[in-house]
């Protein structure tokens, strides 16, 4: 695809065009603008094999778990959703403790994303706004704590929660998540674009405290910014398995937890699996179809000039 | 430092003493020094919750780990620690498995974000034509980003299960034969890559999107007087443009590439899955450190994958940075 996309330009009379089209004027604004050109077909062929490609996998999803396992299984699979849907969902719920599963996963996920959002701002904006000793150091430690992967302390952290009386308990999943470095980064970005000097100069010569203004300026200005890393931050959660996985149990797990084990049963009936998959997928599914767009502009604008 | 901001002092006006009462000027010293602590703290009060989530569950845990990994501690008994010196890691270091689980995190590593990051950089160069329906296609491409690790590997599981898969069908559908997916060396590989494939290459097209978007026209518009077309722009622009956010995918998803856990997890589900497939053909460590941790209980060799680990990836950074240096000589 990378090879043949840039070859497929036999309507090649483009770049004379470009070259003397002026460039617009808020093009310093929104980079790129001048110089992007018209998609053709081709673009539209391979942009439509990659969505089916990322849609596929979701529909066998729905297909497998309203059928019998049988059904999804025989020589010759079926292409259209039957109509075992509610059986398998029934099933899957009651095999799973799925009902106190979804839950689980609603407390974790919201208590995390609320914490990280007022965190995450406060820690945002003093990196961005305010001048300390030790700044740069420090928020270079924030940007290495990215590159540890949580292998490497789930040992003693398992042991900890054990010694806290929180084994197997939500609490070892959601306070080890509080903050993410992430989010301090992202939100830095944003406030130092978005929050002016002169904002936080008139409400200190008003006399406000440092926390006034964090509540009347600095939070109205991070909205957009936190509606993006609270969801960010939600399907983070709430897909979450490695330390869910292995702090939590049978009795109390989260969505993703009692998934696993569901497929880890003796002899599991595919269908069920499914249908439980489905459970686990839809609510962030219906959250990314009325959010999407914004989703795809925040994980954007946090990777430029990242 | 405090003097390149205005801070609030700088607007406070001076006291005039003719006209102040004592009373009056000292309230006001004395408020001028609570601003000051004020301005001292509050940035440290702010970034305080950050480093010690982090400090707590993150640095002090990575430390014990190594303290752990020179004991005997069983799932059993979590609180009796026994000293054991260095034998865990002799352990880990002699057995077969373990070097198994290396190679297989490091070839499952190469071969999901190789393909991952060309089709994320081709994607992206098609997403940034302009397109009817641009949004729409963003988010169907990064859709997959919404499913979890466990229902992507779940249903991935299915397609590429030996008897009644989704594939397996396809391909005898075609005349291609039927293929046992999960058992062979080099197809579990593929069918664990494919999956983390499925989900991050959306995710990767939008950062390489977003890079590209921040390209300067100007370097386009003088390249094309130049005579160069459009796959010369792609190669002589694009490409070093997106050099630093190339770099940063590469870092990001190596690191996201040594955690793989619940795809060859559930590539076939219970103790099959805990050992990576019946002869450890797509067990990675993370798979191998929960085996040994949660499956058979003996979370001291657990301790000492997670050091291994560690080395692994400060070797990984070593290597990046030795890299990174030559490609910047040689360019000069």
């Amino acid at each position: 695809m990378t090879m043949t996309s840039p070859t497929q330009a036999p309507e090649l009379g483009l770049p004379a065009r470009t070259a003397h089209r002026a460039p617009k004027g808020p093009s310093r604004f929104k980079p790129g603008a001048g110089k992007q050109l018209q998609g053709g077909p081709f673009a539209y062929i391979a942009l439509a094999v990659v969505g089916i490609g990322s849609l596929l996998p979701l529909y066998w999803t729905l297909v497998a778990a309203s059928h019998t396992q049988d059904e999804v299984l025989a020589s010759t699979p079926p292409f259209l959703p039957g109509g075992r849907l509610m059986h398998n969902l029934d099933a899957a719920w009651n095999q799973a403790h799925l009902g106190k599963a979804i839950v689980n996963s609603f407390v974790v996920s919201s208590c995390i994303t609320a914490a990280t959002l007022f965190f995450c701002t406060l820690a945002g904006y003093a990196f961005a706004k305010m001048r300390f000793r030790g700044r740069g150091g420090l928020m270079t430690g924030v940007i290495l704590t990215l590159t540890i992967p949580p292998q490497l302390s789930v040992v003693p952290l398992f042991m900890m929660m054990s010694d806290l009386g929180w084994g197997g308990k939500l609490e070892s999943v959601i306070f080890p998540t509080l903050v993410s470095a992430f989010g301090v980064f992202f939100m830095r970005q944003y406030l130092s674009e978005a929050l002016p000097y002169e904002l936080i100069e008139a409400a200190k010569i008003d006399g406000a405290n440092n926390f006034r203004i964090v509540l009347s300026i600095v939070l109205p200005v991070a909205r957009p910014a936190m509606m993006v890393l609270g969801m960010l931050t939600f399907v983070q959660a709430w897909n979450d398995f490695f330390w869910p996985y292995l702090a939590l149990n049978q009795q109390n797990p989260t969505l993703q937890v009692a998934l696993g084990q569901l497929s880890a049963s003796y002899t599991p009936d595919q269908s069920i699996v499914m249908a439980g998959a489905l459970i686990s997928t839809l609510p962030l599914l219906v959250v990314f179809v009325i959010f999407g767009k914004r989703i795809v502009g925040g994980i954007m604008s946090g990777a430029v000039k990242g | 430092m405090a003097t390149s901001t205005p801070t609030r002092d700088a607007y406070v006006p001076p006291p005039r003493g003719s006209q102040q009462t004592p009373v009056n000027a000292r309230r006001q010293m004395w408020r001028s020094r609570l601003w000051r602590f004020d301005d001292k703290a509050s940035p440290y009060a702010y970034i305080a919750p950050f480093f010690l989530v982090f400090g707590a569950f993150g640095l002090y845990p990575l430390i014990y780990t190594g303290w752990i990994a020179l004991h005997r501690v069983e799932m059993t008994g979590l609180d009796q620690m026994e000293w054991v010196g260095w034998d865990n890691f002799d352990r880990i270091l002699h057995d077969a498995e373990f070097w198994t689980a290396v190679t297989n995190t490091f070839v499952i590593g190469v071969i999901s974000t190789v393909p991952q990051l060309l089709v994320a950089l081709g994607l992206a160069h098609l997403l940034n034509y302009k397109l009817r329906a641009s949004t729409f296609w963003r988010t169907v491409i990064l859709t997959p980003y919404a499913t979890s690790v466990a229902s992507a590997a779940l249903v991935f599981a299915l397609v590429f299960r030996a008897d009644g898969g989704l594939l397996n069908w396809v391909l005898h559908f075609v005349g291609l034969g039927h293929t046992n997916w999960a058992n062979g060396e080099w197809t579990s590989k593929i069918a664990i890559s494919v999956i983390v494939i499925w989900r991050w290459t959306g995710y990767n097209t939008l950062i390489y999107l977003a890079a590209m978007q921040a390209v300067p026209s100007d370097l386009y518009e003088a390249a094309s007087l130049d005579g160069a077309s459009r796959w010369q722009q792609f190669r002589k622009v694009t490409i070093p443009s997106l050099r630093p956010t190339i770099l940063f995918t590469i870092v990001i998803s190596t690191i996201g590439a040594m955690q793989l856990f619940g795809e060859p997890l559930l590539l076939e589900g219970g103790a099959i899955g805990a050992t990576g497939g019946t002869e450890n053909q797509y067990e990675t460590l993370s798979v191998y450190l929960y085996n040994y941790g949660w499956h058979l209980g003996h979370l001291g060799p657990a301790a000492a994958v997670a050091w291994a680990m560690l080395a692994l990836l400060l070797i990984i950074a070593a290597v990046n940075w030795l890299i990174g240096r030559f490609v910047r000589k040689s360019a000069v």
